[in-house]
């Protein structure tokens, strides 16, 4: 699945042992995307290979984090791995919604290379729709965590020093008050799929969501790369920290082209 | 969400996934169909030279030009293919929602195919016209067996295809624009001269030219 960029004598390809793996889930407002898409812009992170699979609608396009015309000209597909070997962090960015009936096959793959690679947790960035909260989450932050029970023994801790707020379970059946209470994050993608098999298989997850819908979702996609950099301290958090994030070139034109002068 | 005119309409996540999908599990007959569905959509890649259509041992090819879509394959009939210099060697046999083909070589502009070209002066240069369009759980299995048929070492492959003006990103309006314009994207490892500006983001290529 994951195939390395040639980097001259490396034959074994990179080392992941003990680094924190940070991705997107394909979600609501693309908000995870959007998010990771930040991380490796403003830390100017390296690419180190790609995801070579058959789950995922091919796209391909020039560098999107270019910043100068030397660097425009790299090619960019669908799910590319970048790393900082300096903060132990190996970034995945996903770019194209999954080809159907194919993303359980992708979470498996997935979480086998990050048992085969070693990385010491996942963090996932997600979001889920707003419209689905009930009364007490209309309340309050719309940020929320989730820990798998082998990290939430290592870092459940700091959490609570964050203050930070795990997300609630639901009931099962709304309306009847006995019922189980489950885990519901519609509009997640595959969020609740990989956070339980992580759970089942021992994997150290996180999941740090945000709750929002489809419009603009730079100002969420900020909010929560602030949220986890509340955690991680990928960078100082000044007075403003929306401002120390950079935006890729790629975000142009998000809502589309310029207006046709013949209109006025 | 509840939109201008009052009424309540389910707005498409771009999630990507169906919620209803997701929460179902597959019954045994879910996944026989599934299954049937899926043997449905195989692709055939059939060369003519070997018999029962076959390829067995890898094509030697230096050159792979692909055309996809119907423009781009109009433009090898009009300008490059002949049926002096040209020989068919190839036809790939699909079907899905849009379209189906068929494995004979004979066939009209305004049919759907996917033929495969051999120059007879040079049997290492391939052409690919492929008119028909390869659905997105189809794009990677046409990738392997094409591609699967043959020697990729010092192969240039070349992918002709066209998009809607309307689709092209940029700052002015798409109405002013000067077209037809040309546009490429190059892997590292061309290092000839590329005869047209390269796409600059934000704009990408999707389906079989991006597989």
């Amino acid at each position: 699945m994951f195939i390395p960029c040639d980097r001259g004598g490396d034959s074994a390809g990179p080392d992941f042992k003990g680094f924190t793996l940070l991705m997107p889930a394909v979600s609501v407002g693309n908000v995870g995307q959007l998010a990771i898409d930040l991380v490796i812009s403003t830390l100017d992170m390296t690419k180190v290979g790609y995801f070579y699979t058959d789950c995922l609608v091919p796209m391909v396009g020039n560098n999107p984090y270019a910043t100068a015309e030397e660097n425009s000209t790299e090619l960019s597909i669908n799910a590319e791995v970048y790393s900082l070997p300096s903060k132990k962090l190996v970034v995945l960015q996903i770019r194209s919604p999954f080809i159907k009936n194919k993303y359980r096959l992708f979470c498996e793959t997935l979480l086998s290379w990050v048992k085969s690679s070693k990385c010491a947790r996942v963090v996932l960035l997600s979001s889920s729709h707003a419209y689905q909260r009930d009364d007490e989450q209309l309340l309050g932050t719309p940020l929320r965590y989730l820990l798998t029970p082998d990290l939430e023994k290592a870092v459940g801790g700091r959490m609570k020093e964050l203050n930070w707020k795990e997300m609630e379970k639901v009931a099962a059946y709304p309306g009847i008050s006995d019922t189980d209470k489950v885990l519901h994050i519609p509009g997640g993608g595959i969020t609740k799929l990989l956070f339980t098999e992580s759970c089942s298989e021992g994997i150290q997850m996180a999941v740090l969501l945000k709750f929002c819908s489809e419009g603009d979702n730079i100002p969420d996609a900020l909010v929560l790369v602030n949220y986890l950099n509340e955690w991680l301290q990928l960078i100082k958090s000044e007075v403003n920290p929306s401002s120390q994030w950079k935006i890729p070139s790629s975000w142009r034109l998000l809502f589309g082209n310029g207006l046709p002068p013949a209109l006025f | 969400m509840a939109t201008f005119f009052g009424e309540v309409v389910v707005a498409p996540s771009r999630a990507g996934l169906d919620e209803e999908e997701e929460a179902r599990e597959e019954t045994p007959e879910d996944r026989e169909i599934r299954r049937e569905i899926e043997k449905k959509r195989e692709i055939d890649v059939l060369w003519t030279w070997q018999a029962g259509g076959r390829a067995q041992e890898p094509l030697v090819c230096s050159r792979f030009i692909v055309a996809i879509g119907r423009n781009a394959a109009a433009f090898l009939s009009s300008f490059i293919l002949d049926s002096v210099c040209w020989e068919v060697v190839g036809v790939v046999k699909l079907w899905n929602e849009w379209c189906r083909t068929s494995s004979t070589t004979n066939v009209l502009p305004t049919d759907s195919f996917c033929l495969f070209y051999r120059l007879i002066s040079d049997p290492t240069v391939l052409l690919c016209q492929c008119s028909c369009y390869v659905a997105e759980d189809q794009q990677f299995q046409w990738l392997e067996k094409v591609f699967g048929s043959m020697q990729k070492k010092g192969l240039q492959v070349t992918i002709l295809s066209t998009c809607p003006v309307a689709d092209y990103k940029t700052q002015e309006s798409t109405l002013t624009l000067a077209s037809p314009f040309l546009k490429a994207l190059k892997t590292k490892e061309f290092q000839e001269q590329v005869c047209c500006p390269l796409l600059e983001q934000p704009n990408i290529v999707r389906d079989l030219p991006a597989a």
